[in-house]
């Protein structure tokens, strides 16, 4: 492979550091459908990735194909060195994923699902006996290992799982929405498991969620929407990219008044909802000067930091949450559709 | 190595997941004790003796082998086929709950994976035969556990071509919907079709014909003869169980166990391979 870089991961100088991952044209398509679009990517080695997106952005298909259970229809990658089409034992043997619907076999104990994974892992019986007490241990299971998973709370199903995608001692954890249909309590109580495990093990982790905040924890973040990754940065070069401050203004005439703001403050306004948004550099000091210069009526008005939600906006024109409403609307379509065929 | 070790621990797994189903177990006794006392008993008075000497000679101390004992063979049978049947389709159910996605995401040949689904699903039917075993005195069949050597592989065989099929359909149902279409339009047919249930004599020509089309009826002749065998029947109705509807035999030919296990082998091969071909596809 050539040694080549690409534009799009220039956040962090590539030469000073090892990529673990190496995406290039990468592409699945269903029929006439395209979920995953040509991207481009790499993961440095030891580094947390992040793919933020709606649902239905191609998040899961990509990992899909990273993780050899699903072919490229085009382009290439490689895990750990490994090609994912040509040399997929030697990536499943790099990998461990946890995958976004649970994966566990209920009816045994949580030491049996550990022993049937080390098993189909190749490894010995001295290393199993060795790192499962380990695992459970990192994810606090060890009283429960004999336990059938089916006694097991939600979170305590997903520390297992996690438990189970390191036992192999894997290079790159594959981790698809590992907080998904969790508790807020649940989900920090992950995020410590994960960070915890990091400073422990020399391990990337790959991770997607629709979760802005979790997003945060990433060391660098791709966002992807319609199969395309639309910006691959660190979280703070994303919120740079929307510049300073966000303000967001509530007037009677929004029609009016978002033009005569671009005009007068020489801003680029947002219309979303029954609010304008528009970034400034130094917010504290510009709303004085706004209330004060703004001719019209303001019913309301704030400012904060950017978001990764800004992020989203400002790249696709609408936030994460409308994005998988619009999702949701397509596929209620579609079934719509299929029932109405179905009935004929 | 790695992948015999793979093919035991996925084998090991269907006799945890049986073994803690203790439901299962003892639901999978009903239905036989049902089909042993309604059937059998109701119809054993009403046909008598299957079988009479040659001449029209009565035989002596009465009924030689009533119907009860007929379909008790037949019984086991159908609870190794159901057990192997539902043990290969389970493979959906493995999808629905995600197992099947750990186990393919493994660095195994998936070849292995429906082998050790197969074998686990044929040795979990195979105990579930065994068990029918305690109704055996209600049918009036005497037997020696020492007879458990040879119905052992013959079950076994039966139950690894099930399972193998059982598997080759799931490999390529993606929801548990249908489940009860396989079970209707194929699980059924072919027990009933089989001479589990009634005599081989005097059939309609049709009939006859789907009856030695089937599988399944090369799995239940030889586990029949092997229960007859063990009742110390007299000579004229050993040599002649295909005259009486209690064996099969083609071009008049009776069958022995041997030509029915190489049919029953060879359909458990092709069935194998298939299952392994269509669980190496990947989407």
């Amino acid at each position: 492979m050539s040694t080549q870089t690409h534009p799009i991961t220039t956040a962090i100088a590539p030469t000073e550091r090892e990529a673990i991952i190496r995406v290039e044209g990468l592409t699945k398509k269903f029929g006439d459908f395209t979920a995953v679009d040509h991207i481009d990517f790499e993961v440095y080695r030891g580094e947390l990735f992040g793919f933020l997106g709606p649902n239905g952005a191609g998040k899961t298909t990509t990992i899909s194909m990273l993780v050899t259970l699903s072919e490229p229809t085009e382009g290439h990658a490689t895990v750990a060195g490994h090609d994912v089409a040509r040399e997929q034992d030697a990536v499943r043997h790099a990998i461990g994923i946890v995958f976004q619907e649970p994966s566990l076999d209920e009816n045994l104990t949580a030491r049996e699902n550990l022993e049937f994974h080390a098993v189909l892992y190749n490894m010995s019986k001295a290393e199993r006996e060795k790192r499962i007490p380990e695992v459970l241990e990192m994810v606090q299971l060890v009283d429960r290992a004999d336990d059938l998973v089916e006694r097991f709370s939600g979170g305590m199903k997903r520390r297992l799982e996690i438990a189970r995608g390191l036992l192999h001692t894997p290079k790159v954890l594959f981790l698809d929405e590992p907080t998904i249909g969790l508790d807020p309590q649940t989900r920090r109580h992950i995020w410590d498991y994960i960070d915890a495990l990091r400073q422990r093990e020399d391990i990337t982790i790959f991770l997607t969620t629709h979760y802005m905040d979790e997003a945060e924890f990433a060391d660098r973040i791709a966002i992807m929407d319609h199969g395309k990754i639309v910006a691959l940065d660190t979280p703070d070069g994303l919120k740079r990219q929307v510049g300073g401050d966000v303000i967001t203004v509530r007037t009677p005439d929004m029609e009016r008044d978002a033009d005569r703001i671009e005009q007068q403050f020489g801003v680029k306004v947002q219309r979303y909802k029954d609010e304008l948004r528009f970034e400034v550099e130094n917010g504290e000091t510009f709303i004085p000067r706004f209330v004060r210069e703004f001719p019209g009526t303001i019913t309301a008005i704030s400012l904060r930091r950017p978001t990764l939600d800004d992020v989203f906006l400002k790249l696709t024109g609408r936030t994460i949450r409308d994005a998988e409403l619009d999702a949701e609307d397509i596929t209620r379509n579609r079934m719509r559709r299929r029932m109405r065929m179905r009935r004929h | 190595m790695h992948n015999l070790n793979a093919i035991f621990i996925i084998w090991k797994r269907e006799m945890l997941r049986w073994w803690r189903d203790k439901a299962r177990i003892i639901g999978s006794l009903a239905f036989p004790l049902v089909f042993l006392l309604v059937f059998g008993s109701g119809l054993s008075g009403a046909m008598g003796s299957l079988v009479q000497p040659p001449g029209g000679a009565t035989v002596p101390g009465g009924i030689e082998v009533d119907f009860k004992q007929f379909i008790f063979p037949g019984i086991v049978a159908m609870n190794v086929f159901f057990s192997a049947i539902f043990s290969g389709i389970s493979v959906v159910f493995d999808r629905e709950f995600g197992i099947l996605k750990e186990v393919l995401v493994a660095p195994i040949n998936r070849g292995s994976v429906a082998l050790g689904k197969t074998l686990g699903g044929a040795s979990v039917a195979t105990i579930q035969g065994t068990l029918v075993f305690i109704l055996a005195p209600l049918a009036g069949i005497h037997f020696e556990p020492l007879l458990f050597v040879k119905l052992w592989p013959v079950m076994f065989l039966g139950a690894f071509a099930m399972t193998s099929m059982g598997v080759a359909i799931a490999s390529r149902m993606k929801t548990t919907e249908g489940f009860q279409v396989v079970n209707q339009f194929i699980t059924f047919p072919m027990i009933f079709l089989s001479g589990a249930f009634f005599p081989l004599r005097d059939l309609p020509a049709w009939m006859d014909v789907i009856v030695k089309l089937n599988p399944a009826s090369y799995a239940v002749d030889p586990l029949r003869r092997l229960v007859l065998e063990s009742q110390n029947l007299p000579p004229f109705v050993m040599e002649r169980l295909a005259d009486f509807g209690l064996g099969l035999e083609i071009g008049g030919q009776q069958l022995s166990v041997w030509h029915d296990l190489v049919i029953v082998v060879a359909f458990g091969m092709v069935m194998n391979g298939v299952a392994m071909y269509l669980f190496s596809r990947r989407d």
